[in-house]
């Protein structure tokens, strides 16, 4: 129920963030929304001597457009994403994404760059950014890089950024018009991790599917694409027996963890058809070219 | 030993300044320090919402958030609706439509009520369940308090300088 | 005579008996104001926080305090050393066992209590815990009850391995607790051995816990110089606490003071003596000072009263016609390392042998068997009212079970085995006397309100479309159960009977106060026996205040649990009401100069028959009784107190219909309807009886849907916070439609049985029924609950209906 004691930082900027950590090492966690983090402090899972907020860093907030692209800040919160009016026209799977994830006063805190950058194949962002083909700014001492979502995530709490680093940005291509989109997530109750769910991005050309990306949540140690099921959707319809072939190409590639929300054939089984659901929901989103 | 850290904010209406440990918890600052014993704690694992308040314009729970991260906020919890002995709409309405039995989920509820429709004057049901879905009950099966949302919406709208 | 709409106005001024008075107790809980433990602070007041074993079976080799100790604000470890020279490292349980307070040597299930640390406040309280090195052996645990007598299994109860028994018979084994049986077996054996059809079904009721919004917890105030020991607790029962305190403490019972005051919900979880309010006595009157003690959510569901956890199997005997002729009904009963949960004495599985429920069964034998495993003790919890949870899930499963055998529609067998009208009372096979009920017509009445025929249409239809994604279910429970504890000769706990009480005293002005035995948690006792008593007296209920909780002040009672409340204490307050209404009489016919014969009662005041203009109002007797102006030899005042022992148990019962809708590919229940009809005699507050039917309702969905507890094959908790522990929000929580009919108890004086815990006796079957029915077509027989979405998922699998 109580967290150990810790130093509490107030950085009011990234490089001062990014020195802050230089200085006191391994032993300090960044603090985003805190609701995955303090939870784990509370019932002493984690334990760092120093914590550094983030919350008091006005440059870490924002969407907006840049060119092609929505640029997230990421210190953004999930409740802000869901009262944006720029993403629900531009970008309107992130605000679906976002209203599936945990209850509203979670949301009022919880953020999209500590939802992603934890490494919790739980979280909901990371396959929503798989199907966006987003990118994130990292930044440490040594300067700025971008890096693709795909690929950044390696592992079970383990991705590209570097402990000296901080994910400052998310940046998201904007779905060409008429693209249809869909998030399904199967859950046991109102702020549970998905026992499965799929990200889904359609776009048709007349009656077949021109371009589609399809990833999954908590299918595995990472989110995953679905490439395979995705291969096989270009240039043919959507129905059933194309629906069943791509569950079965997504069901393939999950290697899922066991766990009070049910066994690997359970979850695999609803990976299958929350990708057939969010195909099919996707499709009837989607514009005729 | 960690240092305290001086934390000053409004809570309901009124400046208060506390000495606090990093580790401490808004909900332990506002029940211990500051006596206000209407935000409950219902779990440790950031579920049940009944340590729901209101701050800068969130419905946060108060479990879930250091007091040193609250340096300049406006805060209000249940103890705030009441304005000058007038009950709010939300608390008028959870007494006439028996939105509470123990009482215990209540300020919580209330709390994030009050949220609720700022977000939202005018919700329907579903919207309502939606929204108050970061709050356990126990007691009422909820189908009570959906109807007083609902009517304290309507006795809002009827009144807006009540809100 | 008198003009109808003034006599309506004198009536609607009282607020009694049968209105939808809005609550009293809501002024102060709207407000923020409420009273519970955590919001106590006392001056000097420590904070005291449990180290608790992370191994479910294990000998304890040895505890280093010497950290803990120099841990800034930590003043004192205790463990069970400490506890022994007052000899309470363990504690007599009301189920005639012992229960270690802390652990002694040896833990006995995960998360069991080993020591206390006591600091100057929480945080360093809980900083303290995680500096206590305890040194385990760990030894191997049983985890699974059906192996807790086999022949080699590890002695759990090494303590008691020398008693033959344990309160209740001999036993067999040492994890064997008892056995005890009820009903005439070689009748009941007869029965089957004749009969045209049986049915035999193993049916799981899986541990569960009523995990109340608040914790469990206290204040334990000792004061050395007066010898005074105040306890500020979440207790459902602060009389019996307070007995048991001080049978255990020393201290005598007349300066023990127990105060229950504002509870943030009960439902069975706040009955029993947790060692945290004994350790944190023991601390208060070693260091006289106050010290708090409240357990976190982790805690609540892992080691305080769980229940159910009965391992059954069911059998009917009947003939062609479905009638049925015999019952057997067993139960392995887990019940975790001790023998620990509220039973009366003479009764060590409750009341569990109501299950013949609401049927006419010639023959019956019931039988439980209690074992211990390495798990948390307890059993009888949640809205049970003492195992009725239990045998009434039984029997609403095994007559669907039967049904479905003989393809007899579900709601026509049991017609077929009502009680009938003219059966009342009706004293079943197993010995408790139905004394009133009327089962016929509440069955019809919910079946016509939601079209059942249409609905057996609609699901005939739908299981002949081969593209339906769903399948759908329609769940009845027609059930009886069995509340308000209980007659004395029955009924006691410890040796003290379960009457309860109301004491009464009127004002010169009018107004009342009543204190009473019971002990509400949210079910507004302030209100509805203030509504009882104004329809009694003739008095505003706006002017009665109520009051209970604590001992110096409150007449003595057992509590409030298993629906006990009205039946009891609102018939000792109807008594006491009636005392005063009594004396009141005789002196109106003093001030009217009449025979106490001559004069009437209208609503608020006595008439003179035949001259109605002759009249006084209790108001004004009221200031009467103060002053001289009184019969001979009558004593001044308007008080009573009335301690009610009752005849009888009472009988609720109800007709609940439920229909869902399975997605076949997810496993996801819709629950599409769901219509409760519930008799509970005369209706005192229609509003506050809707909402507990809305929260039984809850909880039953919440059981049937998704709630257990978990466990390693080592004993390891699997899901015991939030996360795991399924308390549906109001997203999950289906609309509830509520309907009654009225059936007066004819032996309590207000014709009142309680209701509360009804709804979720009767839900927890229908919601399962409801389930199981969606696959009747297909041969399914029953579905061990909890119906998550995954383990339906399993049977359509199982099935092959799920393949696209």
């Amino acid at each position: 129920m109580i967290p150990p004691a810790f130093e509490y930082h107030v950085p009011r900027s990234v490089a001062d963030a990014i020195k802050l950590m230089g200085e006191l090492g391994p032993d300090a966690k960044l603090l985003a929304g805190g609701h995955s983090l303090l939870p784990m402090m509370k019932l002493r899972f984690a334990q760092p001597g120093h914590l550094i907020d983030l919350g008091k860093i006005a440059e870490l907030r924002g969407i907006a457009q840049a060119g092609n692209q929505v640029q997230i800040g990421a210190m953004t919160t999930e409740h802000d994403l869901l009262g944006s009016a720029l993403l629900a026209e531009k970008v309107p799977l992130l605000v679906e994404g976002a209203g599936w994830i945990a209850d509203p006063q979670v949301r009022y805190k919880g953020t999209i760059g500590g939802d992603i950058s934890h490494g919790d194949p739980g979280n909901d962002h990371p396959a929503l950014m798989l199907a966006l083909d987003a990118s994130f700014v990292l930044k440490g001492p040594k300067g700025e890089r971008v890096v693709k979502a795909d690929g950044f995530f390696l592992g079970l709490y383990s991705t590209l950024l570097e402990p000296d680093e901080i994910l400052t940005q998310i940046r998201v291509p904007i779905p060409a018009a008429g693209t249809g989109w869909s998030y399904q997530k199967l859950k046991r109750k109102t702020g549970d991790f998905a026992t499965a769910a799929t990200a889904v991005l359609l776009q048709m050309s007349g009656a077949n599917v021109a371009k589609v990306h399809i990833a999954l949540t908590n299918a595995a140690a990472t989110p995953l694409r679905a490439q395979a099921a995705e291969a096989h959707l270009v240039g043919k319809p959507i129905n059933e027996a194309s629906l069943n072939e791509a569950a079965r190409l997504a069901m393939s590639i999950c290697d899922p963890t066991p766990d009070q929300r049910g066994d690997a054939d359970y979850k695999r089984a609803m990976c299958g058809e929350m990708t057939r659901r969010a195909l099919q929901a996707a499709h009837s989103r989607a514009g005729k070219q | 030993m960690a240092n305290t850290h001086k934390v000053s904010f409004k809570l309901n209406g009124k400046a208060v300044d506390v000495a606090v440990e990093p580790r401490e918890l808004l909900i332990h600052t506002l029940r211990e320090k500051l006596a206000h014993t209407g935000p409950h704690i219902g779990c440790e694992t950031s579920h049940c919402g009944a340590c729901t308040v209101d701050v800068d314009g969130m419905s946060v729970k108060a479990c879930t958030v250091l007091t040193v991260q609250c340096d300049g906020s406006e805060m209000l919890t249940v103890e705030g609706l009441e304005q000058g002995g007038v009950l709010h709409a939300l608390q008028q309405a959870f007494h006439e439509e028996h939105g509470l039995q123990c009482g215990y989920c209540t300020p919580g509820m209330l709390t994030r009520a009050y949220r609720l429709l700022k977000e939202n004057p005018n919700p329907s049901e579903q919207e309502i369940r939606y929204g108050i879905s970061g709050n356990l009950c126990r007691c009422t099966g909820y189908q009570n308090i959906v109807k007083a949302v609902q009517s304290a919406a309507r006795k809002l709208a009827a009144a807006p300088a009540a809100a | 005579m008198g003009d109808q709409s003034e006599l309506q106005q004198r009536e609607d001024k009282l607020q009694g008996m049968g209105t939808s008075l809005l609550r009293k107790e809501d002024a102060k809980f709207i407000r923020g104001q409420g009273s519970y433990i955590d919001d106590i602070k006392l001056p000097g007041m420590l904070f005291g926080a449990i180290v608790r074993s992370p191994y479910a079976h294990a000998r304890i080799k040895k505890i280093d305090k010497t950290k803990a100790l120099a841990c800034p604000g930590v003043v004192a470890v205790l463990t069970a050393d400490d506890l022994k020279p007052v000899n309470l490292h363990w504690m007599p349980t009301v189920g005639a066992d012992v229960q270690a307070v802390l652990a002694d040597k040896k833990v006995h299930f995960q998360l069991q209590e080993v020591a206390m640390v006591l600091a100057t406040d929480r945080y360093a309280a809980y900083d303290g815990v995680a500096l206590v090195e305890v040194d385990y052996e760990e030894l191997p645990a049983i985890v699974d009850p059906k192996q807790s007598m086999a022949k080699d299994a590890p002695i759990i109860r090494e303590d008691i391995a020398d008693k033959k028994e344990v309160g209740h018979g001999p036993r067999t084994h040492p994890n064997h607790i008892f056995t005890w049986e009820a009903g005439d077996k070689a009748a009941a054996d007869a029965a089957f051995a004749n009969a045209a059809v049986t049915v035999r079904q193993e049916i799981l009721n899986p541990r569960v816990h009523p995990c109340p919004l608040e914790t469990c917890g206290c204040v334990a105030s000792f004061n050395k110089a007066t010898g005074y020991l105040t306890l500020h607790v979440t207790t459902q029962i602060p009389h019996l606490l307070r007995t048991v305190l001080a049978m255990l403490s020393g201290v005598a019972e007349s300066k023990i003071r127990v105060i229950g005051g504002d509870i943030g919900g009960g439902f069975g979880n706040k009955v029993p003596v947790y060692p945290g309010y004994v350790v944190a006595t023991v601390a208060s009157i070693v260091t006289g000072l106050p010290i708090k003690w409240i357990e976190s959510r982790i805690d609540n569901i892992s080691t305080t009263g769980f229940a159910r956890d009965y391992h059954g199997v069911g059998e009917l005997a009947a003939d062609k016609d479905g009638r049925i002729k015999g019952l057997r009904f067993t139960a392995l009963a887990d019940h975790g390392a001790f023998n620990s949960h509220v039973s009366a004495s003479k009764l060590p599985a409750g009341l569990f042998s109501i299950c013949t429920g609401s049927y006419a069964i010639p023959n019956a034998y019931c039988r439980v068997d209690a074992v211990y495993t390495n798990k948390a003790p307890g059993g009888v919890a949640y809205r049970c009212s003492l195992r009725v949870t239990e045998a009434v899930y039984l029997i609403e499963r095994m007559i669907d079970v039967l049904a479905q055998k003989l393809g007899l529609d579900k709601a026509e067998i049991r017609r077929r085995n009502f009680v009938k009208a003219e059966q009342f009372p009706y004293t079943t096979s197993l010995g408790w006397t139905l004394d009133s009920g009327a089962y016929h017509p509440a069955l019809d009445k919910v079946l016509k309100a939601v079209d059942y025929d249409g609905l057996r249409k609609e699901q005939a239809a739908k299981r002949a479309d081969p593209k339906s994604g769903t399948l759908m279910g329609i769940g009845l429970a027609t059930f009886t159960e069995i509340v308000g504890a209980g007659p004395t000769k029955v009924c006691d706990i410890l040796g003290i009977g379960l009457f309860d009480s109301c004491e009464i005293r009127v004002h010169p002005t009018g107004g009342v106060i009543a204190r009473l035995g019971t002990m509400s948690q949210g079910q507004g006792h302030a209100t509805t026996y203030a509504q009882i008593i104004a329809t009694e007296l003739g008095l505003p209920a706006s002017d009665i205040v109520v009051e209970e909780g604590d001992t110096d002040k409150s007449p003595y009672g057992a509590g409030t649990w298993g629906s006990r409340s009205t039946p009891v204490s609102g018939a000792a307050t109807a008594q006491a009401a009636r005392k005063i209404k009594d004396k009141a009489k005789k002196i109106a016919a003093h001030l009217l100069e009449v025979a106490e014969g001559d004069l009437e009662w209208e609503i608020d005041r006595f008439k003179v028959k035949g001259n109605p203009s002759q009249a006084k109002t209790m108001k004004e007797i009221c200031m009467v009784s103060h002053t001289g102006n009184l019969p001979a030899g009558m004593e001044q005042g308007l008080n009573a107190v009335s301690y009610y022992d009752p005849p009888n148990l009472t009988f609720p019962f109800g007709a609940y219909l439920c229909v869902v809708d399975i997605d076949k590919y997810t496993g996801e229940t819709k629950v599409r309807r769901f219509y409760a009809l519930d008799d509970c005699g005369t209706r005192i507050n229609p509003m506050i009886i809707e909402g507990q039917i809305h929260g039984g309702l809850t909880e039953a969905f919440a059981v049937a849907f998704g709630q257990q507890i978990p466990f390693d094959e080592n004993g390891n908790h699997l899901g015991n916070s939030l996360m795991d522990y399924f308390l549906p929000t109001a997203l999950e929580t289906p609309h509830w439609e509520t309907d009654h009919t009225v059936t007066p108890c004819p032996h309590h004086p207000l014709g009142a049985k309680g209701v509360a815990e009804s709804p979720h006796v009767g839900g927890i079957p229908c919601f399962s029924n409801a389930v199981i029915d969606a696959f009747a077509h297909l041969g399914v027989t029953h579905m061990e609950m909890p119906h998550s979405a995954y383990r339906v998922w399993q049977q359509c699998n199982a099935l092959g209906i799920n393949k696209r």
